[in-house]
């Protein structure tokens, strides 16, 4: 099956531990995740392109209060989990879980930390996935 | 490209009333709406024959998830006995009825209409907070609800940037949580009308009458510290800085600027509106901003010709404590880094020079979010007409106000301006 530049397939792609996003091959700019076209001029002339997954927290949270979904994998009040923000090196921004760090004393988590993209997996609903999850580099 | 967004014609606002905004067993949205539909009727100066209301337009965010219940626009109509009246439902998260307010507005404005009904409703108390919590992140963008992020979660990681960036803390949001208490204690519809103070008194009698150990707190700010009673929600946001799950309802009544004075001695004109979007968490170039309230901002200060300093009073949405204050900056009432500067120093209290969410707010008066936008316009327009009872502001020529409502995770943004002219 062949790739679209979506949403589906910045998923599909942490199955295989890797972070894709896209490079307008017109104007060079770089997405994460993918989009479908080029924003800044417009050309539909896209390639994959792969993040390294290495950058720095830029702001992040504790995650007490949970929805149901990570309810079920475990998550709650006495097992938070945390997400955040990272600034990855090639310049664009993402979202990720943050691990390897103490989920209970979040201030002892410093923003500008360096960090190292991983995909380990969880159950979801019966099925395993995988997830971008950072931790310190 | 960019030209002077204006009303075709002049719009009035001459009635409007809420529920009471809370959780509630035995009632439904359709009672809470009737609730809020008859009090309307009654604050119409010159009264109001429902039949002759032309539209209806209704904010509501997700009664598909919530309730298993779509298509409200009908169900509604019948409710209030106005079919075969047209109806039509708008979503944009927590800010629907605003933008169910600038679609009546647009409608009176164009000339379609002359007499609009504009709503806001949600039920959600009925449901578990996971629920709740998911239902709600379902507003945010896909990549940050299936990463984990919450709602509370998306601000409390605003909130550290914020902090990182102008050297605040957590605890230097108390003042915006006890601001919003001491007002909604004047605020008879509001879902927590009772202060700090008063509720560290119920804790300590209801320790008492269980024969527990009974608590007691050298202050307010030792009470929010204690995470006994304040919990973590999302670190760095406690309980206490946000709102909470609410049910609720509220409509409010436009009409055409040449028939207003046939309802109202005192119609309201909507001399401004404006909305933007905004990007998700790892799009935005500043954490500490929303471009969705700056752009709602400039198109409603551009139409009104007004601007913020014009503003005396306004209710922004501080769905948590941490938005209250940067939306105060957003708006252009302060300064970037600000804000939690001026919530600190009273600037913001009903008897200082800029007071905000005179109605208790979100956190106190309640976040039914489908209802909250026409919640805060209400809440304006109560205090522009000297209606808003024990909460009035002690402003003496009060004649132009502004509601800010914030939608997801500020992808929606709206800025309603009213004035009281003549």
């Amino acid at each position: 099956m062949e790739m679209s530049f979506n949403e589906l397939s910045y998923w599909m792609g942490m199955e295989e531990a890797k972070l894709m996003g896209v490079k307008c091959k017109e104007c060079g700019a770089i997405y994460l995740p993918p989009r479908p076209f080029c924003v800044q001029c417009y050309k539909d002339a896209l390639e994959w392109k792969e993040f390294q997954g290495d950058g720095k927290l830029i702001a992040f949270t504790s995650i007490f209060v949970v929805p149901k979904s990570m309810a079920e994998q475990g998550y709650g009040r006495d097992n938070p989990y945390i997400v955040g923000v990272v600034e990855l090196n090639e310049g664009v921004r993402i979202v990720g879980r943050i691990e390897g760090v103490d989920t209970k004393r979040p201030e002892t988590i410093k923003i500008g930390m360096p960090l190292k993209a991983g995909f380990p997996k969880a159950m979801e609903a019966g099925v395993s996935k995988a997830y971008l999850a950072f931790r310190p580099a | 490209m960019s030209r002077t967004p204006k009303l075709g014609r002049g719009v009035c606002l001459v009635g409007g009333a809420m529920s009471k905004f809370g959780m509630f067993k035995g009632l439904d949205y359709k009672d809470l709406f009737a609730q809020a539909f008859l009090e309307m009727l009654d604050s119409v100066d010159n009264g109001l024959n429902p039949k002759d209301i032309e539209a209806l337009y209704l904010g509501n965010f997700s009664s598909d998830f919530f309730l298993k219940q779509s298509h409200l626009g009908p169900v509604l109509t019948d409710l209030l006995g106005i079919v075969p009246r047209p109806a039509a439902r708008l979503e944009g998260a927590c800010a629907s009825s605003a933008l169910a307010f600038r679609a009546g507005v647009q409608a009176v404005a164009s000339g379609m209409y002359d007499i609009v009904l504009v709503g806001g409703l949600e039920e959600m108390s009925k449901r578990s907070t996971e629920e709740v919590t998911e239902g709600l992140a379902m507003a945010s963008s896909p990549y940050e609800w299936k990463t984990g992020f919450t709602f509370p979660g998306i601000f409390a990681t605003i909130a550290t940037a914020y902090f990182e960036r102008y050297k605040a803390s957590a605890d230097d949001l108390f003042a915006v949580t006890l601001k919003s208490h001491e007002n909604a204690k004047l605020n008879p519809k509001a879902q927590f009308g009772v202060t700090i103070k008063e509720l560290m008194a119920q804790r300590a009698e209801k320790a008492k009458a269980k024969g527990q150990p009974v608590p007691s707190w050298e202050d307010e700010r030792a009470f929010l510290s204690d995470p006994r009673v304040n919990p973590e929600i999302a670190w760095p946001l406690r309980l206490f800085d946000c709102s909470p799950i609410s049910d609720g309802a509220c409509c409010l009544l436009l009409v055409a600027e040449e028939i207003a004075k046939g309802f109202s001695d005192t119609p309201v004109h909507v001399v401004g509106l404006g909305q933007g979007s905004g990007y998700p968490l790892y799009l935005k170039e500043d954490l500490t901003q929303f471009e969705a309230t700056k752009q709602a901002a400039k198109e409603a200060y551009a139409m009104s010709g007004l601007g913020p300093k014009d503003i005396q009073i306004a209710e922004v949405h501080d769905c948590f404590s941490i938005a209250e204050v940067i939306h105060t900056e957003d708006l252009g009432f302060f300064a970037p880094g600000e804000g939690i500067k001026a919530v600190n120093d009273g600037l913001t209290r009903r008897s200082g020079p800029k007071p905000i969410n005179t109605s208790g707010g979100l956190k106190c008066k309640g976040h039914p979010v489908g209802a909250t936008g026409v919640a805060q316009v209400l809440e304006i327009w109560l205090q522009l007409r000297g209606r808003a009872g024990e909460r009035q502001v002690p402003i003496a020529d009060l004649r132009v106000g502004a509601a800010h409502n914030l939608g997801g995770t500020g992808g929606t943004c709206t800025l309603t301006i009213l004035q009281k002219k003549g």
